[in-house]
């Protein structure tokens, strides 16, 4: 080697170049990670500082039992829906023979509408399926149809399941329709030359590839709606049952009547969230063997 | 698929999205009696409260995304040139926001930084303004990154950098003028979108007391009839504008590119 | 009777008419080329073979029977892309096997059959691998061998070897000739290269602007030319403007040429007649032209001389010979060719 000592000076660099990063670390952990370890420790605190599992044994009420119940059953259905309508409507515009227009405008519409969440969103079914909106009216003048005879309520589980699958379909399609772009035609024209039918092709080559993206789009999907706070309480107010209702109700005014069950609540959240994103990595590792 | 069965498809899914817009634009034009009317409009408008909170969150989010860019773009740089092996780490950083839901971040801001805490942000107005920006930068984290790291991957850094630091070009001119008009598309995409998001935010707004568009919306919603859908159609409207100055500036670029 | 039949074939998209009234018969166990520029038709026609096209009027027959009007998977046909297009998500093992299990064969019956294609492409430990753990060469076998394993009764290859590096290509080709033999296996093969085309096929199709220009073996398509277009297309070629004398000898440059065929032409006519480069030699012979050396190109056991003959450059091909130094440029020397060596262009 020329210059030995050249080499060994050129070490100690490497901090330095790490703190170039300094600051977004910095921001991380001040706004993202301690907020929420603080909340995951202060599930096994007591109000004094000390250990303790009885936050998290208390949360095994009636009441907070079903709302997770409720939670988890409305991020599964959204997201199980929202993928699957927003995958025929996907499959549709891509496949379908449509005109190259109409893919472009329901892709700006889907990023609209994927991002028309919250306030306004619950206002606009409140004025077309609620007791007095449009389509409400509508099936009661022309058809004799009563909706709330029927047992549809906007302001229950079902109706927040369609106000949802306004902003998870177009989500949905946002996601998978680059997927379905990568399909390559060659793929379908072997399959078709080798013997097998539309369907065969469907099940054997397309969906297997296009796995690991229709996964990710249901964890997506999933936490979307399970941290929904402001469709639902604009719908419905304070009174459905689902967890981050009960949640927002505790901060404001700590109705469980314990901080640190608040905390305990809030660490099931995470830990939901959590479970739901280790079995998407582990089912997407399974699945994509076959990519680099 | 055939044709027909995917227009179809198209047609029920183009029913149920332009139902609910159709729904809410005819209610908000029914406050007088027996006629179509922009009275609930004129409601909203003469409202100062609208004006206010909606000033309050527009400032809010031109805060949020000039800090998330002064965050994000030299964050997203520097991976690129000097610590490609801390990618992963930071990417999957950036995209925890969408896994932990607002309202458990915001939770976590009200305890940590509690009036007896080491940092009493929440202790005064502008203590928690500071906080419900950095939250919304958070919040706007995800997008802002990808929009920034695509835009980087389409221009080679490290000779751009090297290049330009051979001409005698300091950190700041780089990024500025050489980093910054290279993702300028990807940066705005990001910034258009993070106002989107931040204009009508409810919960981290409403739980931290402050002022702004989103509870107004909310509030207005549980004590009102007609101005609610009306308040809608412009959040609606605001929402296309956003998505739409995306789809200007990508298009835009596209045409410079194809005349370069 | 031949047993791939295409009768007038038409295909139009929209106003523009790619393939043109094209007949084309092909006997069992023959390699047919399809050789032209890109825009030529021969993709369209392979994939109206193939049922990805319909085509606008005429019949495909196999073995005799109307398959115009049956769906891709309903003609048992083996098709290799230029992108290889194996299925990502499959070992190499289930790409070959697809086929065979899409059509239910059980799974015994399977393995069997992997395991000797296989063997047949030289990869016989590599069915465990996907795809993108392969070359492209070892992808395009895999791709080979898939298209084989259905045993199909017509093999069609589309610029299968484009994609590929030059050494590859070389292997591959013969390699694929080797196995089409070996199989007795019909087969159709697209390509804009015409050296692949000449070297593989028991027959060359040249096609120019959806039509056939020449069908032919490879030596009658690039020896006996029958159109200006194949003889411009296949092979370099020199070319003369000539002046006929009758119905047996012609006047280049002031040379009388006794032709050894009777031409159509009459008495003062205009005709343009082509030389291989490898027909003309250095010196006098049958018939001798004044030239000028202009230029000089190795190309390995060939040398090929730039030289200037009545005004237009030609290029002429000798061995490349360590006792016989080749002329200096600007040099003034005779060239030589055999009349019947001499191709007269109809067009």
């Amino acid at each position: 080697m020329p210059d030995n000592r050249l080499h060994q000076r050129a070490k100690p660099r490497l901090p330095v170049e790490w703190l170039g990063i300094f600051p977004f670390f910095a921001f991380v952990l001040l706004f993202l990670i301690m907020p929420t370890m603080k909340i995951v420790v202060g599930a096994f605190q007591t109000p004094a500082g000390g250990f303790t599992l009885h936050n998290l044994l208390d949360l095994n009420t009636e009441s907070i039992r079903n709302a997770y119940w409720t939670s988890i059953k409305l991020s599964l259905i959204t997201a199980g829906l929202g993928c699957a309508m927003g995958f025929v409507m996907a499959v549709a515009v891509v496949f379908g023979g449509v005109p190259k227009g109409i893919r472009g405008l329901l892709l700006t519409f889907s990023g609209v509408a994927s991002n028309f969440a919250g306030v306004p969103l619950a206002f606009a079914f409140i004025a077309t399926l609620g007791p007095a909106g449009l389509v409400t009216l509508w099936l009661k003048a022309e058809f004799s149809i009563n909706l709330r005879a029927l047992g549809f309520n906007l302001l229950s589980f079902w109706g927040l399941v369609v106000t949802y699958l306004f902003f998870q379909i177009p989500l949905m399609i946002l996601i998978i329709i680059p997927a379905l772009e990568g399909l390559k035609r060659e793929w379908r024209e072997a399959a078709a030359v080798l013997g097998a039918t539309g369907t065969q092709y469907w099940r054997m080559v397309a969906l297997p590839i296009l796995f690991p993206s229709l996964l990710g789009a249901f964890a997506l999907l999933f936490a979307n709606s399970l941290g929904a706070v402001a469709t639902a309480f604009a719908l419905t107010g304070p009174q459905l049952n689902i967890v981050p209702i009960k949640l927002f109700a505790q901060i404001r005014g700590d109705v469980l009547g314990n901080p640190n069950l608040g905390y305990a609540l809030t660490f099931g959240m995470i830990v939901i969230a959590g479970l739901a994103n280790v079995t998407y990595i582990v089912l997407r590792i399974r699945s994509e063997r076959w990519l680099k | 698929m055939s044709r027909i069965v995917a227009w179809a498809t198209l047609i029920f899914g183009a029913l149920f999205f332009l139902l609910p817009l159709i729904g809410m634009t005819e209610f908000s034009l029914k406050m007088r009696r027996g006629v179509y009317s922009f009275d609930a409009y004129i409601k909203v408008f003469e409202d100062p409260t609208f004006f206010a909170t909606f000033g309050y969150s527009l400032t809010l989010a031109v805060i949020t995304i000039l800090f998330g860019i002064m965050l994000v773009m030299p964050t997203a740089y520097w991976v690129r040139l000097k610590l490609p092996q801390a990618r992963p780490v930071v990417e999957f950083i950036t995209l925890l926001p969408l896994l932990i839901p607002a309202i458990v971040i915001v939770f976590g801001y009200i305890r940590l930084y509690n009036t007896s805490s080491w940092l009493p942000l929440t202790g005064s107005a502008i203590g928690t303004d500071i906080l419900l920006t950095m939250g919304y930068v958070t919040l706007a984290m995800p997008n802002m990154y990808r929009a920034v790291d695509t835009g980087l991957r389409t221009i080679d850094v490290v000779t751009l950098t090297e290049a330009a630091q051979s001409l005698g070009a300091g950190w700041f001119t780089i990024m500025m003028r050489v980093i910054l008009p290279n993702v300028l598309v990807g940066v705005l995409s990001g910034a258009f979108l993070t106002l989107a998001i931040v204009i009508g935010e409810f919960t981290m707004a409403a739980l931290l007391n402050r002022p702004a568009f989103g509870p107004f919306m909310q509030l207005l919603g549980a004590n009102r009839a007609y101005e609610p859908p009306a308040l809608a159609v412009i959040a609606f409207a605001i929402t296309w504008a956003c998505i739409g100055l995306i789809q200007l500036v990508t298009r835009f670029s596209k045409h410079e590119r194809a005349k370069a | 009777m031949a047993f791939l039949e295409l009768s007038n074939l038409v295909k139009t998209f929209g106003a523009n008419c790619v393939v043109k009234d094209f007949d084309l018969s092909i006997d069992r166990g023959e390699l047919v080329s399809l050789l032209g520029p890109s825009g030529c038709g021969k993709t369209t026609v392979l994939r109206m073979v193939a049922g990805f096209e319909t085509p606008t009027a005429g019949t495909i027959k196999i073995d005799g029977h109307d398959v115009t009007a049956q769906k891709p998977n309903e003609r048992a046909i083996g098709l290799m892309f230029q992108a290889y297009a194996l299925f990502p998500n499959m070992t190499v093992a289930d790409n070959v096997a697809f086929g065979l299990k899409v059509k239910g064969v059980a799974r015994a019956e399977r393995d069997k059959v992997v395991v000797e294609m296989l063997r047949l492409i030289g990869l016989p430990d590599l069915g465990g691998r996907f795809p993108f753990q392969l070359s492209g060469g070892q992808q395009q076998r895999v791709a080979l061998a898939r298209a084989l394993a259905v045993r199909p009764r017509l093999l069609l290859l589309d610029e299968p070897l484009s994609a590929l590096d030059a050494k590859i290509r070389l292997s591959l080709r013969t390699e694929i000739r080797e196995i089409q033999r070996e199989l007795g296996i019909t087969a159709i093969f697209v390509t804009h290269d015409q050296e692949e085309a000449l070297s593989m096929s028991d027959r060359v199709v040249v096609m120019n602007g959806g039509i056939a220009e020449q069908i032919g073996t490879p030596f009658e398509v690039y020896s006996r030319p029958t159109t200006r277009f194949v003889a411009t297309f296949v092979g370099t070629l020199n070319l003369f403007e000539a002046e006929a004398e009758g119905a047996g000898a012609l006047r280049i440059n002031g040379v009388t040429v006794r032709l050894p065929d009777e031409i159509e032409a009459t008495r003062g006519g205009r005709l343009t007649v082509a030389l291989r480069p490898e027909s003309l030699h250095l010196g006098a012979g049958e018939v001798t032209l004044p030239a000028t050396v202009e230029g000089l190109e190795f190309l390995g056991s060939i040398l090929r001389i730039k030289a200037r003959v009545a005004g237009t450059q030609i290029a002429l091909d000798t061995f490349n010979r360590a006792d016989a130094p080749p002329p200096a440029v600007g040099t003034k020397t005779l060239v030589s060719f055999a009349a019947r060596d001499l191709v007269v262009l109809n067009a």
